[in-house]
C-alpha cells in the first residue's frame, strides 16, 4: 500500500467536472509533479488532497488513513501557495512557528524548531523581518519553512514559483528538491512548466482536461510519450505527416523522401500518419545508417547553450537543435541542408 | 506594489525645467488634481475656523469656544453621540467583518448583491429610513399573517429608541465599513491566508483572532473613523427618534447664534481625528500592516 493514494477521484463544479476519475499512489519520500496547461484540473486535486475540496466521488487515503472527509486542519498537511501567504503582521520567525504554537507545543520547543527551519532554508538572521521587507524568494523560502516545520505527513506546493523572476525559480527549485531529500519528505508539486516538473521530480503526472494523461519518470515522459497531448506539451517535437510505405520494416514517405521510423508501425501501407521527433535528435550532414531529408534554412535562433534552427520540407517545417560550440558555422536563412537522424529517434504516435 | 519607473533618459538638450513639467517625470496633473481636492476641503474648514475665532470684534480670540463649552448641553450631547457612535462601530463590526469573510471566503457570488444592499443609504434618503422605522416599530411587530408577537413597539421606551438609532446608524455607514473591510480582505488576500492557516492546523476562532483580525485592522479603522463623523453629525434620524444627540443641539444652536456653532463644527472636527489618532496608536504596535505583498 502507497503511503499516499487516490482512488476514482472525481470533483466537479456544477455541471463540469474538473478532475475525472484520477489515480495515482504515491510512495514515502516521493516528489511527484502534477504538470498540465492552464485549468486543467491539477489545482483541484491537490486541494481534494489538502482538504480544500471534497471529491464529489472517490477516496485519499494517506499512511493508511482514509482522509477523504477530513478537514484540512486535521490533516498535517504542508501547502505552499504561488501567492506566498505568509501572514504580514507577524514576522518570519512567528510565520515559520505558527504551526507549533497553533499545536500548543511548548515555547522553547517552537524557538528551536523555527531556528531550525530558518537554518534549513538559509535565512538564519532574518526571523525578525516582517514578510514585506522580504524579497519573493525569501518570502516563498519561508513559506516553505512555515508549511516543514509542523513536520507534515505530506508537502503540497501548487506552482510556488511561478511568480518569481527566472533566474530565482531555478535556484529556489534546486533549493526545494535539496531541502525535500534532505527531510525525505512525501511531496507534490504543481507546475505548468515542464522544465521545472522534469527537473524536480521523481515522477511526473502530466493532466490534461482533468484527466490523467501519463505517470511516469520525467526520462519517460520526455522521451517515450504514450499519447499525442504529453509529446507535444512536454519539449518541442516536430511533427510530419507521413504516408506508410512499409510497415514491417518501418518505411515511411515524407514529401517525396523516404526514411525509417522505430519499426514496427501500426498502420497498413498508405495510410496516413504523423512521425515524432525530437529537435535535438536531428543534426546537419549525412551520417551512415541514418536517414536524410534536405530542407531549407527559414530561421536561425541563437540561444545560448543550443541554436534552434526551423527548417522548411515541402509543407511542413521542423525544428532543429544543434548544441553550440565555437567552432560552430551557423547556418544562413535560405541555404538548402541535409539534415540526418537516427530509425530510432523517430516513432509513429497513434493518431487522434 | 511596485512600479516600474520610466528609465528612457530624456534628450539632453531640452532643459531642466522641461524635462520636471513633463508628464512622465513630474505628475503635474495628478498633483494638479490633488491640491485643487484639499482646497475643497481645507478651504471651508478654514473659513469655519477663521470666523470661529472673531466672536469679539476686531480680535482673534477663543471666546466662541469658551462660550460654546460652557454649555452643559454641549458636554451631555456630545458625549451622548459619542457613546452612541461606539455602540454603533462595535456592532457595524460585528456585522460587517463576518460577512464579508464569509463572502470573500464561501459565496464570492453573493458579493455583487451585498454590494448593492450596502450601497441602499445612498440612494434612500435617511428621512425615508426613519419614517420607515417609526412607521414599523411603533406598533408591536407580528409573524407575518399571525398574531404571534416577535417584537414590542420600540419607539415608547427608551432602550428601543436606543436600538432603533444604533440600527439605523449602522445602516448609513454600511457602505464606508463595508467597502473599506472587503477592500482591506482583498489586499491581503484573506482566502489564502485562511487556508494558510487551515493546513497549519488553526481553528476558526483562531484564525478570526490572530488572522484576519489584525490584518484587516486598519480597514475597520477607516470604516470606524468615517461612521464616527456621520454618527456625531447626524440630525434627520435623531431629531424624528427625538432624541438629544450632539447634531441637533448643533442645528439648533446655529439658528440662534453664529460663532458658537462654528467652534463647535471645528472642535468636533478636531475631536474625529484625534479620537482616530489615539485609537491608531493605541492598537499600533508594529504599525505596517495592509498593503504588504
Ligand atoms: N471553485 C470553483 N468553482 C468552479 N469551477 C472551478 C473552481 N475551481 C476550479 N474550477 C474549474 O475547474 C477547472 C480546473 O481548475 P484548476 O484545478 O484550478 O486548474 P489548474 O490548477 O490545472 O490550472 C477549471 O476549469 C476551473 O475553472
Ligand atoms: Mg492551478
Amino acid at each position: 500500500m502507497a503511503f499516499l493514494s487516490i482512488q476514482h477521484a472525481t470533483k466537479s463544479f456544477g455541471q463540469a467536472a474538473a478532475v475525472e476519475d484520477f489515480n495515482l499512489e504515491i510512495e514515502r519520500g516521493e516528489l511527484v509533479s502534477f504538470l498540465g496547461p492552464s485549468g486543467c484540473g491539477k489545482t483541484t486535486t491537490l486541494r481534494m488532497v489538502a482538504g480544500f475540496e471534497v471529491p464529489t466521488s472517490g477516496r485519499i487515503e494517506l499512511n493508511g488513513v482514509n482522509i477523504t472527509n477530513q478537514a484540512p486542519n486535521q490533516r498535517n498537511v504542508g501547502m505552499v501557495f504561488q501567492a506566498y501567504a505568509l501572514f504580514p503582521n507577524m514576522t518570519v520567525a512567528d510565520n515559520v512557528g505558527f504551526g507549533l504554537k497553533v499545536g500548543k507545543k511548548p515555547k522553547d520547543e517552537i524557538q528551536k524548531r523555527t531556528a531550525e527551519m530558518l537554518g534549513l532554508i538559509r535565512m538564519p538572521q532574518l526571523g525578525d523581518r516582517y514578510p514585506y521587507q522580504l524579497s519573493g524568494g525569501q518570502q516563498q523560502r519561508v513559506a516553505l519553512a512555515r508549511a516543514l516545520a509542523i513536520q507534515p505527513q505530506v508537502l503540497l506546493l501548487d506552482e510556488p514559483l511561478s511568480a518569481l523572476d527566472a533566474k530565482i525559480r531555478v535556484e529556489l527549485r534546486s533549493e526545494i528538491r535539496r531541502i525535500q531529500q534532505t527531510l525525505g519528505i512525501t511531496t507534490i508539486y504543481v507546475t505548468h512548466d515542464q522544465e521545472e516538473a522534469l527537473s524536480i521530480s521523481d515522477r511526473i503526472v502530466v493532466m490534461s482536461a482533468g484527466r490523467i494523461e501519463q505517470v511516469g519518470t520525467p526520462f519517460d515522459i520526455y522521451n517515450f510519450p504514450k499519447t499525442a497531448f504529453v509529446a507535444s506539451f512536454v519539449g518541442t517535437l516536430n511533427q510530419l505527416r507521413c504516408t506508410v510505405v512499409d510497415a514491417g520494416q518501418g518505411k515511411l514517405s515524407f514529401d517525396g523522401q523516404t526514411f525509417t521510423a522505430t519499426a514496427p508501425i501500426r498502420a497498413a501501407a498508405g495510410a496516413s500518419v504523423i512521425a515524432a521527433l525530437r529537435p535535438e535528435e536531428l543534426h546537419f550532414g549525412q551520417f551512415d545508417g541514418e536517414n536524410q531529408l534536405t530542407g531549407k534554412v527559414e530561421a536561425v535562433t541563437f540561444l545560448g547553450g543550443i541554436v534552434r534552427i526551423r527548417m522548411v520540407l515541402g509543407q511542413s517545417q521542423i525544428t532543429l537543435d544543434a548544441l553550440n560550440e565555437r567552432k560552430l558555422t551557423l547556418p544562413k536563412v535560405g541555404d538548402m541542408q541535409l539534415v540526418s537522424f537516427p530509425p530510432h529517434a523517430c516513432w509513429v504516435m497513434a493518431d487522434s | 506594489m511596485t512600479t516600474q519607473a520610466s528609465s528612457a533618459p530624456a534628450p539632453r538638450e531640452r532643459s531642466r525645467a522641461a524635462r520636471i513639467l513633463t508628464r512622465r517625470g513630474f505628475p503635474l496633473w495628478s498633483w494638479l488634481w490633488f491640491i485643487l481636492g484639499a482646497l475643497y476641503f481645507i478651504l471651508p474648514l478654514y473659513a469655519t475656523l477663521d470666523f470661529s475665532l472673531r466672536m469679539e470684534r476686531d480680535t482673534i480670540g477663543l471666546k466662541a469656544y469658551s462660550a460654546a463649552f460652557a454649555d452643559p448641553v454641549f458636554a451631555r450631547t456630545f458625549g451622548y453621540s459619542v457613546l452612541l457612535a461606539v455602540v454603533t462601530i462595535l456592532v457595524s463590526i460585528l456585522l460587517v467583518v463576518p460577512t464579508a469573510y464569509w463572502i470573500r471566503l464561501r459565496l464570492p457570488e453573493a458579493r455583487r448583491i451585498v454590494e448593492f444592499i450596502t450601497l441602499l443609504p445612498f440612494v434612500i434618503p435617511a428621512i425615508i429610513l426613519v419614517f420607515g422605522m417609526i412607521r414599523i416599530y411603533s406598533s408591536p411587530v407580528n409573524l407575518p399573517f399571525t398574531d404571534i408577537r416577535l417584537l414590542a413597539p420600540l419607539t415608547t421606551s427608551r432602550l428601543g429608541t436606543n436600538a432603533l438609532i444604533v440600527a439605523g446608524y449602522i445602516v448609513l455607514g454600511l457602505p464606508y465599513m463595508y467597502r473599506s473591510v472587503d477592500t482591506g480582505m482583498r489586499t491581503v488576500d484573506v482566502r489564502t491566508l485562511t487556508e494558510a492557516a487551515q493546513s497549519l492546523g488553526a481553528n476558526w476562532a483562531t484564525i478570526m483572532v490572530r488572522v484576519v483580525l489584525p490584518n484587516v485592522r486598519t480597514a475597520l479603522l477607516s470604516g470606524a473613523l468615517l461612521t464616527f463623523a456621520i454618527v456625531v453629525g447626524e440630525v434627520v434620524l435623531a431629531s424624528y427618534l427625538g432624541l438629544p444627540t450632539f447634531g441637533p443641539y448643533l442645528f439648533l444652536l446655529g439658528q440662534h447664534r453664529a460663532y458658537e456653532p462654528a467652534a463647535l463644527t471645528f472642535t468636533t472636527f478636531l475631536l474625529t481625528w484625534a479620537a482616530m489618532g489615539i485609537i491608531q496608536l493605541v492598537t499600533g504596535g508594529q504599525g505596517q500592516v495592509a498593503g504588504a505583498h
